[in-house]
């Protein structure tokens, strides 16, 4: 996030676009719902109609797969009604004339011919975000799980920038992110590209600092991405995996294909808590510890570093990440002498300059925002005051695209993934609370009153759903936040894995998944 | 900001003009009871336990409600004080269950240290009394309304704060209770099982079902953590006996002020799952046989070595864990890129 998220509840206007804020991530939600009481103008773009289209003035139905149209349109209208503020891109960026030229064919009309969002509507959402003394955009997988992605996130950025509504309080452009420590895993490097605090790799400089730092050599090339490791492994190019906390086989698109790669690994280890779909196929399986059991740092979506203490001891003889890790990279010759997390901790603000100023002990009860260059530094609740970190901040222009999969007679349905408010991801941590379970422990694949009436189709009735790469078995419930011809299902649990109906096709800049459009064929199970 | 001088308990202060009187005494580290007030939600100024004597005044105000004004004269603790604070305590006590030797309050309850504090240890006032059955329906905390003291904090938090608006005082006079519309069982409300109500309520109306009889607040280690589920990044306090969890105290100083969803509140119990991997494992045969760590890791790192070797060091990939920590993140890129790929990466875009 640009901003933070207790900034969210002052803005004045909030547009939400692919993020079913309060059911996954709840605090959020609690914000938004907040800034509405206070006279906030809420507009929601999402194919299905999320609580949040309760408290919204503006609900825009898009087709899954429309984002780009749909806010190319807004910026159409932005700049015809003058509502731009040519302040703000005369100062502070560049390649505005691009962007005109490309939004310009994108009338409202236009829109509405590929999102199915009316034109008024579309108008509406535009003057509502531009007029505002403070507006906020959030996003989240919905914007960025498609063969589109790194397109829809620009689409946004052009937004903010044409309205100047980025680098001041409850304003910006915030993704929100998913899991609890996703931002750090990125700002770790633990991405194909780059090092700590997005070094590349390909920099020579970085490389040598990190190379002299470490004490090896280090390759220039960069690596895989996740997608690209399990085609690789298919492939025989790579040969050994090393699966730490993850559940791929359940969380990755087209789950056949991934287990088929898998089985093709000469070599693979698996770390985790449980014996997970994905450690079943490993070759050895390494017992880690829970959050509760070791010490670290988290950083939230806001780019706050927080700490994690240990409050139990280890269960059984697990052991935590690190330390499995540092064993490892003993055992392979390395120099490596870590005795606490802490150590780590100091080796990373050594080497990255956006975390250089944090240390455990100023973490305290609040934790940092990076960038935190140096120990005097408060950190950066809001970024891009001033000035982008690149200099002037670039408009991009970007076509719509259609989903790489859309509906055909023979899979007639929209599948569309997400999560609900009392399960996490695949499953493996709420599904083994009590409670959580008891609430809800099974699928129940969202559909409309009108396709379930055409498919005879009683509420808890037993569907087969189908796509091109797999079929499972869920239970239904009849509802109307989805439209006609579109069907809701989760990722988290393992009997009816959505997953094996997703197609690995990505976004081919950012190698996110599509995984918010798959053309399915439904029918009754018995 | 405009700043007025006033006089509590015989110190002279200079606070800010739009404080009340009980902000004004925290400011100066003065403890008021307060049973309905909470710093976050509107004043509703119910319970009047938070009474002061102003001079000059006839009534005895309010101090969460009250402005300072300037050359106020407040006594907190005075005979006056002291005496309205009593009756309010024995009336509370009159139509209240004596149940603290097992109510899972005890410890944490205000009207328990309240009374302990002005020793009131029952009430003179003799009349009905509420007889509301145990709700124990839902599957993460108890409602007893019999202990219920009107205060009104749960209805205001989970309007205000979380937005759901699942609770409200329904009925009238004798007979109000606070529950949901039409008085269904919550998990038919909008209710989200947040918690946060149960994280406000003064008294032992409102437990959880976790850690039952085992969270005494004196037995108890607090350790401030983080959740391990969404990218919000609630802080809390676990609560820790004899090498378990057994409840959760939200960080209300952190950035998120102690709002929480059901997830990171009650789904915590994975941690002691039987299906936890108690020892490194090593498929032999097509079957997982235990092993010993040290087995199990120089077999990895013969296994790592050997493919390096034969097919280079890219025939390797790691997927490191969006879930881990950032410590445990760096290390795991670090040993792949030691190792001479950067193929690695987590699941960032799941
Ligand atoms: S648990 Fe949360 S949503 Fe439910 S009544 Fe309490 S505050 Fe409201
Ligand atoms: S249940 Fe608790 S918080 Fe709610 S009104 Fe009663 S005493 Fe207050
Ligand atoms: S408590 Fe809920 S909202 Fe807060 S971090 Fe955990 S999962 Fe997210
Ligand atoms: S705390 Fe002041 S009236 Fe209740």
């Amino acid at each position: 996030m640009t901003n933070t998220i207790n900034e969210v509840e002052d803005a004045k206007a909030i547009f939400v676009i692919g993020s079913n804020t309060t059911e996954n991530h709840p605090v959020i939600g609690y914000r938004i719902k907040r800034a509405v009481k206070k006279g906030a103008k809420l507009i929601v773009a999402d194919p299905r109609r999320i609580e949040l289209c309760n408290y919204a003035d503006t609900f825009l139905q898009l087709k899954p797969g429309t984002n780009i149209a749909l806010l190319n349109a807004m910026a159409h209208v932005i700049i015809k009604e003058g509502l731009a503020d040519e302040k703000f891109i005369q100062e502070r960026t560049e390649n505005f004339a691009a962007l005109k030229a490309t939004v310009e064919k994108y009338t409202p009309e236009y829109a509405e011919k590929i999102t199915g969002v009316p034109a008024e509507k579309i108008i509406r959402a535009a003057r509502i975000y531009a007029k505002a003394e403070t507006a906020s955009i959030l996003y989240t997988m919905g914007v960025t799980q498609h063969t589109s992605g790194t397109d829809n996130v620009l689409a946004i950025a052009n937004l903010a920038m044409l309205t100047g509504n980025i680098g001041k309080p409850s304003s910006g452009v915030n993704p929100l992110r998913g899991q609890n420590n996703v931002q750090g895993a990125c700002d770790m490097g633990a991405l194909p590209n780059v090092f700590t605090g997005y070094q590349p790799v390909t920099d020579e400089k970085a490389r040598t600092k990190f190379a002299q730092a470490w004490g090896v050599e280090l390759s220039a090339k960069p690596g895989l991405t996740v997608t690209e490791m399990f085609s690789a492994a298919e492939n025989k190019n790579i040969r050994a995996m090393y699966i730490m906390g993850e559940n791929p086989y359940l969380s990755d698109p087209d789950s056949s294909h991934v287990r088929h790669c898998m089985e093709q690994l000469e070599f693979l280890v698996v770390q985790d808590l449980f014996l997970t779909e994905t450690a079943k196929y490993a070759d050895v399986v390494l017992p880690a510890v829970s959050w509760a059991e070791k010490e670290g740092t988290f950083v939230n979506t806001e780019r706050r570093v927080q700490k994690v203490n240990q409050a139990l001891t280890p269960r059984g003889k697990a052991k935590a990440d690190w330390q499995i890790i540092a064993e490892i990279g003993k055992r392979l010759g390395f120099d490596w002498n870590y005795q606490c997390a802490e150590d780590i901790f100091k080796e990373i603000a050594a080497l990255t300059p956006s975390y250089a100023g944090i240390t455990y002990e100023r973490l305290g009860v609040t934790g940092i925002n990076w960038p935190c260059p140096s120990e005097d530094h408060p950190g950066t609740p809001i970024l891009h005051v001033g000035k982008f970190s690149r200099g002037l901040g670039r408009f991009s222009a970007v076509e719509h695209q259609g989903p790489a999969e859309e509906p055909d007679e023979e899979y007639p349905f929209l599948l569309t993934t997400g999560r609900v408010l009392y399960h996490y991801h695949t499953g493996t941590m709420t599904r083994r609370s009590k409670g959580l379970k008891k609430v809800l422990n099974e699928e129940l694949m969202e559909i409309n009153p009108d396709d379930a009436k055409a498919l005879n189709l009683q509420d808890a009735d037993l569907v087969k759903v189908a796509s091109r790469r797999g079929e499972v078995k869920s239970k239904i419930r009849i509802t109307d936040r989805v439209p006609k011809g579109i069907v809701f299902m989760t990722f988290h649990f393992k009997e009816t894995a959505a997953n094996l109906l997703t197609s690995s096709r990505s976004c081919p800049t950012a190698k996110i998944p599509e995984l918010k459009v798959t053309a399915v064929r439904i029918e009754k199970a018995n | 900001m405009s700043k007025v001088k006033i006089t509590i308990n015989g110190m002279p202060l200079e606070v800010d003009a739009s404080m009340t009187i009980l902000e004004a005494a925290e400011s100066a580290g003065i403890e008021i009871p307060t049973f309905c007030h909470d710093p976050e939600l509107t004043r509703a100024g119910a319970c009047r336990i938070c009474v002061v004597e102003v001079a000059g005044a006839r009534n005895l105000p309010a101090a969460c409600t009250t402005p300072v004004s300037e050359g106020m004269v407040i006594e907190t603790e005075s005979e006056r004080v002291i005496k309205a604070r009593r009756v309010n305590l024995q009336l509370i006590w009159a139509n209240h269950p004596q149940d603290c030797l097992t109510c899972e309050k005890t410890g944490s309850c205000k009207l328990q240290d309240y009374s302990y504090r002005y020793n009131v240890t029952g009430s003179p006032y003799k009349g009905e009394t509420k007889v509301h059955e145990l709700d124990d329906t839902n599957p993460f905390f108890f409602r007893d309304l019999n202990k219920c003291i009107y205060c009104g904090k749960c209805v205001r938090k989970c309007y205000e704060v979380n937005g759901a608006g699942a609770v409200e005082f329904m009925y009238r006079g004798f007979n109000t209770k606070v529950t949901t519309a039409f008085d269904v069982p919550l998990e038919e409300s909008s209710c989200v099982m947040c918690g946060m109500c149960v994280d406000v309520c003064p008294v032992g109306a409102l437990t959880p079902k976790q850690g039952l009889h085992n969270n005494r607040p004196w037995e108890v280690k607090k350790v401030l953590t983080t959740c391990p589920y969404c990218g919000c990044g609630c802080t809390y306090y676990l609560h820790v006996r004899n090498d378990k969890i057994v409840g959760i105290t939200p960080n209300f100083k952190g950035p998120m002020k102690g709002h929480m969803c059901v997830k990171g509140r009650f789904g915590w119990d994975f941690v002691d799952s039987p299906d936890r991997l108690k020892t490194p494992l090593i498929k032999k045969n097509g079957e997982f046989v235990e092993a010993t760590w040290e087995e199990a890791l120089d077999l990895v790192a013969a296994k790592f070595k050997e493919v390096r070797a034969q097919y280079g060091a890219d025939a390797i990939a790691g997927l490191s864990s969006a879930r881990a920590t950032n410590e445990e993140n760096y290390l795991f890129q670090k040993l792949l890129r030691s190792l001479g790929t950067n193929n690695v990466d987590h699941c960032a875009r799941l």
